[in-house]
C-alpha cells in the first residue's frame, strides 16, 4: 500500500475545528509525563531506575477480591448453561436502557457506598462507556455551544476535554486555595458566576467532584447545604460528580447529594445529576462501565437516547449485574477496600512528613494533595513546571503538577498511591526523601 | 424549570418516526410461537440470528476466552484488562479486527491495525467521524433511502446537515452523476458547504452492493468537488451468492488512485453488529488513510471505548482463522436461504423485490398494494400490515425514499418458522385486499 506522506505547508483537506483543536489537552503536562513514563516505565526487576507512574489515579490495591470472585463464580463471566441470559440473548442486547438486572445492582451498590443513606432507583439509572462518556453527554444535554459550566478549581485536567471539546461549551473556573484548605465557598461560586456574567457568558451548571480529585477530600455536609442552595438561587443545574464515593476511607465521612436531597424530601432535585462509575472503586476502567442517575425524567430519557453513542457492552454489563448484585461480595470488597486505600494514604502521607513534605489533610480518592510550594524559586506556574521536571527526569518520579488541574496557587501537586504495589511506593517514597535530603545539603 | 440545550430538546434524536414507533408497538404486543402466536413479528430490526450456534460452540470450546483462568504462574488476563483503557485499543484485537476485516474482502486490500480506531458501535463510530470531517452547518450527501438512524447519528450531536442524494426505482435505485450533481445544487441553494458523500455498501435498507458504475461517479465526483466519501461497510460480511464485496478502498485502488489526494478523504465504518450479530457488545471501527483524522478519532474515541474484557474475547474468537473461515461461509449461506425464502414467498404473493446480494433485509415493493401513489397512503398500508397483519416492516418514507410504496424487510432476526408464518400473514392480508378493490 502506498504511503502517504502528509505535506504540512499545503493544508490537508479540511476537517473540522474540532478535529484539529488542540482542546482535547494533550499537550499538557499531565499527557506530558505520562510519556515520559512510557518511554522509561519503572519495573522492580527490569527497570529499577525507571520513571515511577504516580500520575495515574487507578486502584491497584484490591483485584485480588476480584479474582477470587471471578474464580469462584466462573459462570459469571462465560455463557455457559446455567447463565441467565444465553449467549444470543445478550450478544443481541443493545436496548440504551441497559440491562435491568445490571442496573438494579448498580443501584445497589451505590446505596452500599453510601451506608443505605441514599436510595437510588434502577429506572434513573443511564449506562455510558466510562464516566468520561458521562460527563460529556451531560454537558450535551444541559448547555450550548457557548454556554459555560462552573467547576472548582483545581480540577481532574480531563475535564478540559471532556467538558468542552465536542461541546463548544466552557468552563468557568471556581477558585479554591489552601487559605481555607481548598474548600468551595459560596463567596467563590457567587464571583466565579458575576466573571462569567460580566463576559457574557451564559452559566448553564455547576459541576462537583465528591470527592474532589485532585484534593482526595471529602465535601462536608453544610458545603453541599450551600451548593444547593447557590444552584436553585441561580436556576442551573448541578452535576456531582461521585465516582471516588467508594474510596473515601471513612464510611460515614462522604456525604452524597443525593442524602442532601432525600433530606430535603427532594425539593429542585430535577436540577440534580450524579455521575458515577467502576473505574475507580472497582479498579476496572477498562470495562468503561459509567452511569448518569438523574432526578429530571426529561434528561433520563434524553440520556439514554444519546447513551446510543456510548453502550456499555451487554457481556459487561451481564457479569457486573451477577457481581454487584452479591451482597456478601460488595459488603466485603466495599469494605476491605477502603481499609487498604487508608492504609496507603497513612503510609504515603508518614513518608512525605519524614522527608518534610506536607499534605492537604485528605480522607479519601486514589492520591494526596502535596504541598510543595515552599520549594518554590517563586510562586509562579513556571517555577512549579520547572520543579515538576526536576522531579520527572532527576527523582524519576511522575506527578501531576496543580497547573494542570487549573489550581491557581503554584506549588501544588497530586500524587497517586493506589496503581502501584506497597514496595514500590516505598521505593518512591525512598527516591523523595533522598531528593529533598539532597535540597537541604543544597542550600 | 431551567431550561435544557437545544439538543435536548429539538426532535434530531429522531424518535418520533415511524421506525421507532413500529417497534414500540411490537415491544407493547410481541409475537411468541407458544405465548403470544397472535402477536406482532419483528421484521423491522435488521439483526443476524442465523449463525449463533458457531458462535456458541465456539465458546464452549474455547472458555479462556471468557473466564480468565489463573495460569501456572498465578496471574490471569484479568487484571491487565481491567485496567486496559488505552484508547489505541487492544492490539492484538486489531490485529485480528483487520484480518477479519481483509477475509471479508477476499483479501484484496490489507488493512493496516495503525490506521483502525475502535469505537463503541458503527453508531458511534458514524457521528465521530462527523464531528471531524464537518463544521455544524455543514452538510453531507446520502443517497435515500437510508437507514433512518442517521438522521440521529450524523445530524444530532453534531449540527451537520444531511442533503438526500434521490435514487428511483427507475434504475434499481442506483446513484448517477445527475442525481449526485442535484445534490450539490440543492445543498448550494440551501447554502450549505458540502463536506462529503455519506454510502452504505451494501446498502441499507437496498440489500444491494455498489456496482462500478455507482463507484465510478461517486468517486469522480468526490476528486471533483474535493470532498471526502464516507463508506459505512457495516454489511460488508452479509454479501451472499455469488457477490463478491467490492470495499470503496478496492475500488480506488482499481483505478489507480491511491498515489493522489482522494486517498486520504475515504473513510470506512465498519461494525460486528450485523457479520457477527454481536450489536450487544458495541464493537465497532473506523478505518482511514488519512493521519490527522485517524488521531482525531482516536482521541474522540474515549468518549466511545470497547471494554477491553469484549475485546479480548473477540480478539480471540477472530483469531481463530479456521472458525472465522468457517463462519464467513456458513453465514453467507444461511443469508441467501433466507433471503431467497422471503423473496420467492413474496413473489408467489405477486409482490415484488429489489434484486438484492447483500444485508439482512429486502427492499420490498408494495405499490400496487396503495391505493395512490402517496406517503400518506403508504403510512395507511403501514398501519395496517402493523396492526391487522401483524408485522412490523419499516416504511420507506422512515427511510427517506422519495417513492412511496416501498418497504424493508427483515429475515434474519427470526427463526425459519416464524418466516413463513410471516409470510403466510401476507398472503391472507394481500388476498384480502384484493376482493376489496380499494385500501
Amino acid at each position: 500500500m502506498a504511503i502517504e506522506i502528509i505535506d504540512e505547508r499545503r493544508p490537508s483537506v479540511s476537517l473540522s475545528k474540532i478535529a484539529v483543536s488542540d482542546t482535547h489537552g494533550e499537550e499538557s503536562p499531565y499527557f506530558a509525563g505520562w510519556k515520559a513514563y512510557d518511554k522509561d516505565p519503572y519495573d522492580e526487576s527490569c527497570n529499577p531506575n525507571g520513571v515511577i507512574q504516580m500520575g495515574l489515579a487507578e486502584n491497584q490495591v484490591s483485584f485480588d477480591l476480584l479474582e477470587d470472585y471471578l474464580e469462584k463464580h466462573s459462570e459469571e463471566a462465560s455463557f455457559g448453561k446455567r447463565r441467565i441470559y444465553s449467549f444470543r440473548e445478550n450478544a443481541l442486547f443493545q436496548d440504551y436502557h441497559g440491562l435491568l438486572s445490571f442496573r438494579k445492582a448498580m443501584a445497589s451498590f451505590m446505596e452500599q457506598i453510601r451506608g443505605g443513606r441514599a436510595k437510588f432507583n434502577p429506572d434513573r439509572i443511564v449506562i455510558t462507556a466510562g464516566a468520561t462518556a458521562a460527563n460529556e453527554l451531560l454537558t450535551f444535554i444541559l448547555a450550548d455551544p457557548g454556554d459555560a459550566l462552573l467547576v472548582p478549581t483545581p480540577y481532574y485536567p480531563g475535564f478540559d476535554r471532556d467538558l468542552r471539546w465536542r461541546t463548544g461549551v466552557k468552563i468557568v473556573p471556581v477558585h479554591c486555595d489552601s487559605s481555607n484548605n481548598f474548600r468551595l465557598t459560596t463567596q467563590a461560586l457567587e464571583a466565579a458566576y458575576a466573571d462569567a456574567e460580566a463576559k457574557n457568558i451564559k452559566v448553564k451548571g455547576l459541576l462537583i467532584t465528591n470527592p474532589s480529585n485532585p484534593l482526595g477530600t471529602t465535601i462536608q455536609r453544610s458545603i453541599l447545604e450551600d451548593i444547593l442552595d447557590f444552584v436553585t438561587r441561580k436556576n442551573i443545574h448541578l452535576v456531582s460528580d461521585e465516582i471516588y464515593s467508594g474510596s473515601a476511607f471513612f464510611s460515614d465521612e462522604f456525604v452524597s447529594i443525593a442524602e442532601v436531597l432525600e433530606a430535603r424530601k427532594y425539593k429542585d432535585s430535577e436540577r440534580v445529576h450524579i455521575v458515577y462509575s467502576l473505574s475507580k472503586d472497582l479498579g476496572l476502567p477498562g470495562y468503561r462501565v459509567g452511569t448518569i442517575y438523574s432526578y429530571n425524567d426529561k434528561i433520563v430519557t434524553t440520556a439514554r437516547r444519546m447513551s446510543s453513542f456510548t453502550l456499555i457492552s451487554s457481556q459487561t454489563q451481564q457479569l457486573l449485574a451477577s457481581m454487584l448484585s452479591d451482597k456478601n461480595f460488595t459488603e466485603n470488597y466495599i469494605r476491605t477496600n477502603r481499609e487498604r486505600l487508608k492504609r496507603r494514604y497513612y503510609m504515603i502521607i508518614d513518608g512525605l512528613k519524614n522527608a518534610g513534605i506536607e499534605c492537604l489533610q485528605g480522607n479519601a480518592g486514589l492520591f494526596c494533595w502535596m504541598n510543595l510550594s515552599p520549594l518554590l524559586e517563586d510562586s509562579t506556574r513556571e517555577s512549579e513546571l520547572a520543579l515538576w521536571n526536576s522531579i520527572l527526569y532527576e527523582v524519576k518520579l511522575n506527578i501531576s503538577p496543580g497547573s494542570s488541574c487549573h489550581c491557581s496557587e503554584p506549588g501544588w501537586f497530586r500524587v497517586c498511591f493506589a496503581n502501584m504495589t506497597e514496595r514500590t511506593l516505598e521505593i518512591a517514597l525512598q527516591r523523595i526523601y533522598d531528593f529533598m535530603e539532597r535540597r537541604k545539603t543544597k542550600f | 424549570m431551567e431550561m435544557l440545550s437545544r439538543k435536548a430538546t429539538c426532535k434530531s434524536h429522531g424518535q418520533d418516526s415511524s421506525y421507532f414507533l413500529g417497534w414500540q408497538e411490537y415491544e407493547k404486543n410481541p409475537y411468541d410461537e407458544v405465548r403470544n402466536p397472535s402477536g406482532i413479528i419483528q421484521m423491522g430490526l435488521a439483526e443476524n440470528q442465523l449463525s449463533f450456534d458457531l458462535l456458541e460452540s465456539w465458546l464452549a470450546s474455547n472458555p479462556d476466552a471468557t473466564t480468565f483462568v489463573r495460569n501456572g504462574a498465578g496471574s490471569s488476563m484479568f487484571r491487565e484488562l481491567a485496567l486496559f483503557q488505552d484508547y489505541h485499543g487492544l492490539q492484538t484485537f486489531k490485529n485480528e479486527l483487520v484480518e477479519f476485516m481483509a477475509e471479508i474482502r477476499q483479501n484484496r486490500v490489507r488493512f493496516d491495525p495503525q490506521k483502525l480506531v475502535l469505537t463503541a458501535g458503527a453508531t458511534s463510530a458514524n457521528e465521530t467521524l462527523m464531528f471531524c470531517l464537518a463544521e455544524p452547518g455543514e452538510a453531507f450527501l446520502i443517497p435515500t433511502p437510508y437507514y433512518p438512524g442517521f438522521d440521529r447519528d450524523l445530524k444530532w450531536r453534531t449540527g451537520v446537515e444531511i442533503i438526500p442524494i434521490h435514487c428511483s426505482s427507475l434504475n434499481e435505485f442506483r446513484i448517477t452523476r445527475c442525481s449526485l450533481e442535484e445534490a450539490y445544487e440543492e445543498a448550494l441553494k440551501l447554502n450549505l458547504k458540502v463536506k462529503g458523500v455519506f454510502i452504505t455498501n451494501p446498502s441499507n435498507p437496498l440489500g444491494t452492493t455498489m456496482n462500478q458504475d455507482e463507484f465510478n461517479h461517486v468517486i469522480s465526483f468526490a476528486v471533483t468537488k474535493n470532498i471526502h466519501i464516507v463508506s459505512d461497510e457495516i454489511y460488508a460480511g452479509t454479501v451472499f451468492g455469488s457477490s463478491i464485496f467490492t470495499s470503496i478502498i478496492v475500488a480506488i485502488m482499481d483505478r489507480n488512485l491511491e498515489n493522489t489526494d482522494i486517498w486520504s478523504r475515504i473513510h470506512i465504518v465498519s461494525s460486528l453488529s450485523k457479520d457477527l450479530g454481536l450489536p450487544g457488545f458495541r464493537i465497532g471501527m473506523i478505518y482511514s488513510n488519512n493521519q490527522t483524522l485517524i488521531a482525531a478519532a482516536t482521541k474522540m474515541s474515549s468518549f466511545g471505548l470497547v471494554s477491553s474484557q469484549t475485546q479480548y474475547l473477540l480478539s480471540k474468537l477472530l483469531g481463530d482463522k479456521k472458525f472465522t473461515k468457517n463462519y464467513i461461509q456458513q453465514n453467507q449461506k444461511r443469508l441467501k436461504k433466507r433471503q431467497q425464502m422471503l423473496v420467492s414467498g413474496l413473489q408467489r404473493i405477486g409482490i415484488p423485490c429489489l434484486k438484492g446480494n447483500a444485508g439482512l433485509f429486502c427492499w420490498v415493493d408494495m405499490r400496487n398494494l396503495l391505493s395512490c401513489n402517496t406517503f400518506e397512503a403508504e403510512m395507511v398500508i403501514w398501519k395496517k400490515i402493523l396492526y391487522q397483519v401483524g408485522l412490523n416492516i419499516s416504511p420507506g418514507s422512515s427511510c427517506h425514499c422519495s417513492e412511496p410504496g416501498w418497504f424493508r424487510v427483515c429475515f434474519a432476526n427470526m427463526s425459519q418458522e416464524t418466516l413463513s408464518l410471516s409470510i403466510q400473514r401476507i398472503k391472507a392480508f394481500v388476498n384480502a385486499n384484493i376482493g376489496d378493490g380499494s385500501n
